[in-house]
């Protein structure tokens, strides 16, 4: 079972039920569970968008596109079936945070799928979860089938004359699946390649019809905006970016979690403060903000607030809020490698320039990292990460090419060093350490 | 298909297979679902499963396996009664991932994506499976494994050997 972590500067929201036996729909209720949603049922519409719109919650997914503006996209009419597809693929290297909420708070996953459908007019809501993610999804099926026993879904939702169904679906394995064309294919029994846009989903998505895809945590916080109000919600974040964010810390230091932070909340606190530090009294090394695919961030760049404005000013993106921090012990280049050599097994091959750039990286970094590198395959592979940005239909590729040109631009010393036929010059090093627990 | 039609599967996942394709607006949103829980139950996708799967969905067998090779999930061959799968991906490489992996190559005497002599456990490098704060993980079928170190690790190997009766 997951460990819960706890800090006196967390602001917990969509985590404030986590460990409460919240999986229970009567427990649920009890901590204030489906009050949005009949809040919502009663509103309308244009109650819940305009409430969306004033909190300024950006998509947690990573893109961090204002959620509000996204549904009000949809249009009010439409001749094919409107729906709401949920993403629970989370598969982004460093981010956990999603298992947190279908493992603890399934329910606030269900109503804010309720209440996403309310407001473009869907009848129909998909959660779709990673296939990994089995014992996560039995407890959804049993969510949704308490939530049907209750009224909450089916027919005439909450004593309405309003409908509304939810199915959960499982994937089998891809990380590509979790881009949201990708996302849509799967769900309709295809491989996982992505469609090219536009049209966009709200427009055409899911079976031909006008659809909103959400990420897991972004519908999770939906319930908390219309309790508390879109502006009590926007006044916690930081200017641009309302509320709070689910931030996984792992790697390097002394308490790794989950934390429930607000957005713009300094990164270095988190990392020295909230998550204890780096392990053993190390010293810091680089920072990944935001998932495998943010561009890494050195240790005098950390003094940065952890909203997707700023870290975007500082060259990086805030993505799935998986902060992912290494110390001194860590060779760069064996990192590097790593990383690309997840985004060549997952990309899908659909696109040529993500296809062969990420094995061509990954074939360099390999001989590389062994001690067969030459002075040209540094610029080589910046150049061949370059070249894959924005050229493909889905952003894969820049996921890979992003964080490659960041090892190569920040740590070009450490691949240097790597040269003249010598092994991994950091790897003894690194063997040494005791870096189990 | 109808219950009364031959089928390879226990009435159960008959059963849920018959509601499957009917939950959806199409018939082929259930593929990878059901492909995913016939391969629970046989171990592996047979010819004989792709082949009612196809039929299930009114799709052809070409169809089936075209998806199916998309999804690293879902395998064509069978694997051991516990499939150790072990994450080496970032956050767990940086607490130890690669070092538990090679841990079980001894341990268990086989490489990525073997199965031991008798059948019992099959290990496998797997990409990021979503347990990155609790690094680092490892899955054996669907459970979860996490904060490991080489000593926990035989421990929860010496379980699952318990459990084959082996």
């Amino acid at each position: 079972m997951p460990t819960l972590v706890s800090h006196p500067e967390e602001v917990k929201l969509v985590s404030s039920r986590f460990g409460k036996g919240a999986t229970d729909i009567d427990r649920y209720i009890e901590l204030d569970g489906y009050q949005a949603a009949r809040m919502a049922v009663e509103k309308g519409a244009d109650w819940i968008i305009a409430e969306m719109k004033a909190s300024s919650l950006r998509g947690r997914g990573g893109a961090g596109f204002p959620t509000g503006m996204k549904w009000s996209f949809v249009p009010k009419q439409s001749e094919r079936p409107k729906y709401v597809l949920v993403n629970g693929d989370e598969s982004e290297p460093g981010t956990c945070k999603d298992h947190l909420i279908f493992l603890h708070d399934p329910h606030t996953v269900i109503e804010g799928t309720i209440i996403a459908g309310l407001a473009i007019g869907a009848k129909t809501g998909f959660i779709y979860l990673r296939g990994e993610y089995r014992y996560l999804l039995t407890i959804m099926e049993k969510a949704i089938a308490d939530a049907y026993a209750k009224g909450f879904l089916g027919k005439g939702i909450f004593g309405s004359q309003l409908d509304f169904d939810i199915i959960s679906h499982t994937g089998a394995g891809a990380y590509e699946v979790g881009e949201e064309s990708a996302l849509m294919e799967s769900l309709e029994g295809k491989r996982g390649i992505p469609r090219i846009k536009p049209p966009f989903p709200a427009v055409v998505g899911l079976y031909g019809g006008p659809t909103v895809i959400n990420n897991a945590e972004t519908i999770a916080t939906v319930p908390h905006v219309l309790r508390m109000g879109g502006e009590a919600y926007a006044k916690i974040g930081s200017e641009r970016n309302g509320g709070t964010r689910l931030f996984g810390v792992s790697g390097h230091v002394e308490r790794p979690g989950v934390y429930e932070l607000p957005m713009g909340y300094n990164l270095k606190k988190l990392i020295y403060e909230v998550a204890g530090g780096i392990r053993g009294g190390r010293q810091l090394k680089a920072v990944v903000p935001g998932g495998s695919s943010t561009p890494v961030l050195l240790p005098s760049e950390i003094d940065l607030g952890l909203d997707f404005d700023q870290v975007g000013k500082a060259g990086s993106m805030l993505g799935s809020g998986g902060v992912v921090v290494l110390d001194e012990t860590v060779c760069m280049v064996e990192f590097a490698l790593r990383t690309i050599k997840f985004y060549q097994h997952e990309s899908c091959g659909w696109c040529i320039p993500c296809r062969e750039g990420t094995d061509w990286l990954k074939k360099t970094l390999t001989r590389f990292h062994a001690g067969g590198g030459e002075a040209r395959d540094i610029d080589n592979i910046r150049y061949l990460a370059e070249n894959m940005l924005g050229k493909t239909f889905c952003p894969l590729g820049d996921a890979a090419a992003m964080p490659t040109i960041g090892f190569v631009k920040k740590f070009r010393q450490e691949f240097e060093d790597h040269l003249n036929g010598k092994p991994c010059p950091y790897a003894k090093k690194q063997a040494l350490e005791p870096v189990l627990a | 298909m109808t219950a009364t039609t031959a089928t390879l599967f226990s009435p159960e996942l008959a059963a849920r297979l018959d509601k499957l394709v009917t939950l959806y607006p199409v018939r082929r949103s259930a593929l990878v679902p059901m492909l995913l829980y016939a391969q629970d139950e046989l171990g592996y996708l047979t010819d004989a499963a792709i082949s009612e799967i196809a039929q299930r969905i009114g799709i052809t067998e070409l169809d089936v396996r075209n998806v199916l090779s998309y999804y690293s999930m879902l395998r064509t061959a069978p694997v051991g009664k516990y499939h150790v799968q072990v994450c080496t991906n970032i956050s767990c490489m940086l607490r130890g991932g690669q070092e538990l992996f090679e841990h079980c190559k001894n341990k268990l005497g086989v490489g990525h994506k073997q199965t031991t002599p008798d059948g019992v456990f099959s290990l496998e490098e797997v990409e990021c499976i979503g347990a990155c704060c609790w690094a680092p993980a490892v899955q054996v079928n669907y459970d979860f494994h996490d904060n490991l170190t080489p000593e926990a690790m035989d421990a929860v190997l010496d379980q699952y050997r318990k459990q084959a009766g082996k």
